[in-house]
């Protein structure tokens, strides 16, 4: 079942001079099996909108549905008591990694760490073992070298994958990632990125990623949704909105690199396509207007 | 966690927020001692009507002001009780009496005094934390308190300790709300079993927060050092504390309320004090 999200409002500091609009009427609906990209700029209110998904921001006004959880907002106060699901296991179902998730490590060992989160939601014994050595190894680290190391002693991309691995222990099957290659290099981008597809196809069908990186978004989701000031700008997909250049201008948003590249070889009148959204595409689209050139 | 207002500097345009901090400082220290020196409730109303003005003055919402109470009230609470209950004296009969406990005119009194007394020494000071941001109130601090740099005090460094400490609350509790939010996404809960399991519960937030304490602590240090921090040894302000007309006028509004409250302790008729003086 998707995501249904309705009408959702969200204000900080309500009734103060501090008081700043997050979200205004947000409506989003979102699929199974979908790979969803969010872009937006700081303060947009992308954060603020996808930490309800779990229900760890609490909803003032709209209504948010997630399989047959249903989230409906009580004016900020508590939500009425048959409005108030299973919170955990919705968390279960919406595994969310948060912006570098490795500083939430705590735990003596590894293991331990990544199990918390599936001893939380009542997972035992062997199955426990099970899950943690897979979410482990699915994050590509191997089990025998790191599970009995203290998490503070690994690198920066080898925490991170270990925070993803303790969501993925719980076995989600939304992801939701906020940043997930901020501060990373080039290389660790595309190793969590490539991780990341891999988890979409075995493990966790739905997955949303909030994203500054055009790049990525272009090469790796099937859908769009651009916020802006607290509201949903638009709903699209990559190669639609990366070949509208007036609206990105507008929007204020770079295009990907290799959109950006295409779009120039074609103003200098090579006849390649515009809406180029990897650099495959793009040597295709090279190797294509080249040889009818000959 | 985002509405806990620690600190809790409310910005406006007021009177109050642009005096200087030292004076502030100062009025609020005559202030506490001026409270100690109240007996009679004419001097409790002399300083409730003080505040009143100084808080219609300085354009903070009422509530504001009153809800730092409530972090007391409990103390309040406690104190009026219990010195309501166990008062007791031979030269008065008691008002009303069940089994061991008497309760005398004069213990409402004190009770009431005692009450009152707290409640004003919390709501002073929060006036001035209210009107004054955190960096103004470093620097009025160090400002004042410059004359012990002569017996070898490490006031700058005290200072800026200060200032770091009160600069890196929100931060922290951010990241707190942070680390909390995404143990919660882990299906942690904070709230439920007995107190050991919800000490236990605190582990997962106390780890991460401290290591990234730490973490910071040092960043920040770096941080300083490259740019040349040598401590207090001929650093210059780029904000410089001076006397303007109005401190002037709000010390001498300050010593006249203190005048007041001493002549009302020793004096309640006033005039033959006045003779005395002359």
């Amino acid at each position: 079942m998707p995501i249904k999200i309705t009408d959702l409002n969200y204000v900080y500091s309500k009734g103060t001079p501090f008081q700043k609009i997050a979200l205004s009427h947000v409506n989003l609906e979102i699929a199974d099996g979908e790979f969803w990209g969010i872009i937006g700029h700081t303060g947009s209110g992308k954060s603020t909108l996808f930490s309800h998904l779990n229900a760890l921001t609490r909803i003032q006004s709209g209504k948010i549905e997630i399989d047959e959880f249903t989230l409906i907002g009580n004016g900020g106060k508590k939500p009425k008591r048959k409005h108030r699901p299973d919170y955990k296991a919705l968390r279960a179902r919406v595994g969310m990694v948060f912006q570098y998730p490795e500083y939430q490590l705590f735990a003596e060992t590894v293991a331990d760490d990544v199990a918390f989160g599936a001893k939380n939601i009542g997972i035992k014994g062997e199955e426990l073992n099970s899950r943690v050595k897979s979410a482990i190894e699915m994050v590509g680290l191997c089990y025998d070298d790191v599970h009995a190391r203290s998490p503070f002693d690994l690198s920066g991309g080898q925490k991170r994958r270990v925070a993803l691995a303790g969501v993925l222990a719980m076995h989600p099957k939304i992801l939701v990632l906020d940043e997930p290659t901020a501060g990373l290099d080039p290389r660790g981008k595309r190793e969590i990125l490539d991780l990341i597809t891999k988890i979409k196809e075995t493990l966790c069908p739905t997955v949303i990623m909030i994203s500054h990186n055009m790049n990525e978004v272009a090469e790796y989701c099937d859908k769009i949704a651009v916020m802006a000031g607290g509201e949903l700008k638009l709903v699209s997909t990559p190669a639609e909105l990366f070949s509208q250049t007036e609206l990105l201008q507008s929007l204020h948003i770079e295009m990907p690199g290799v959109t950006a590249l295409s779009c120039e070889l074609n103003a200098r009148g090579l006849n390649v396509s515009r809406s180029v959204l990897t650099e495959e595409q793009l040597v295709e689209e090279i190797l294509r207007a080249k040889g009818a050139g000959i | 966690m985002k509405d806990v207002s620690f600190g809790q500097y409310y910005p406006a345009e007021s009177a109050l927020h642009r005096l200087d901090p030292r004076i502030k400082l100062l009025a609020v220290i005559l202030y506490i001692v001026g409270i100690f020196f109240i007996r009679k409730f004419a001097g409790f109303a002399l300083i409730a009507l003080f505040l009143l003005v100084a808080i219609l003055v300085s354009r903070v919402p009422f509530f504001k002001v009153l809800k730092s109470v409530r972090a007391v009230l409990f103390l309040v609470l406690f104190t009026v009780i219990m010195s309501v209950l166990f008062y007791s004296t031979k030269t008065e009969e008691p008002l009303w009496q069940w089994r061991f406990i008497k309760i005398y005119e004069q213990g409402l009194i004190n009770a009431a005094r005692m009450g009152l007394r707290l409640i004003f020494l919390v709501l002073g000071p929060s006036l001035l934390t209210l009107t004054t941001t955190p960096v103004e109130l470093t620097d009025g601090l160090e400002s004042l308190l410059k004359p012990l740099a002569m017996i070898k005090l490490p006031v700058h460094e005290l200072a800026i300790i200060m200032s770091i400490a009160l600069r890196l609350i929100p931060t922290l509790m951010e990241e707190t709300e942070k680390i909390m939010n995404a143990q919660k996404a882990r299906c942690a809960s904070f709230d439920t079993g007995n107190i050991f399991k919800r000490a236990k519960a605190l582990l997962p937030i106390l780890i991460p927060l401290f290591v990234s304490s730490f973490r910071r602590a040092d960043e920040l240090a770096d941080a300083m050092d490259s740019r040349c921090y040598r401590g207090a040894k001929g650093r210059t302000r780029m904000k410089v504390l001076k006397l303007r007309f109005r401190d002037f006028v709000a010390a001498f509004i300050m010593l006249a309320l203190f005048a007041a409250i001493l002549f009302l302790r020793y004096n309640w008729f006033g005039w033959s004090f006045l003779t005395v003086l002359i």
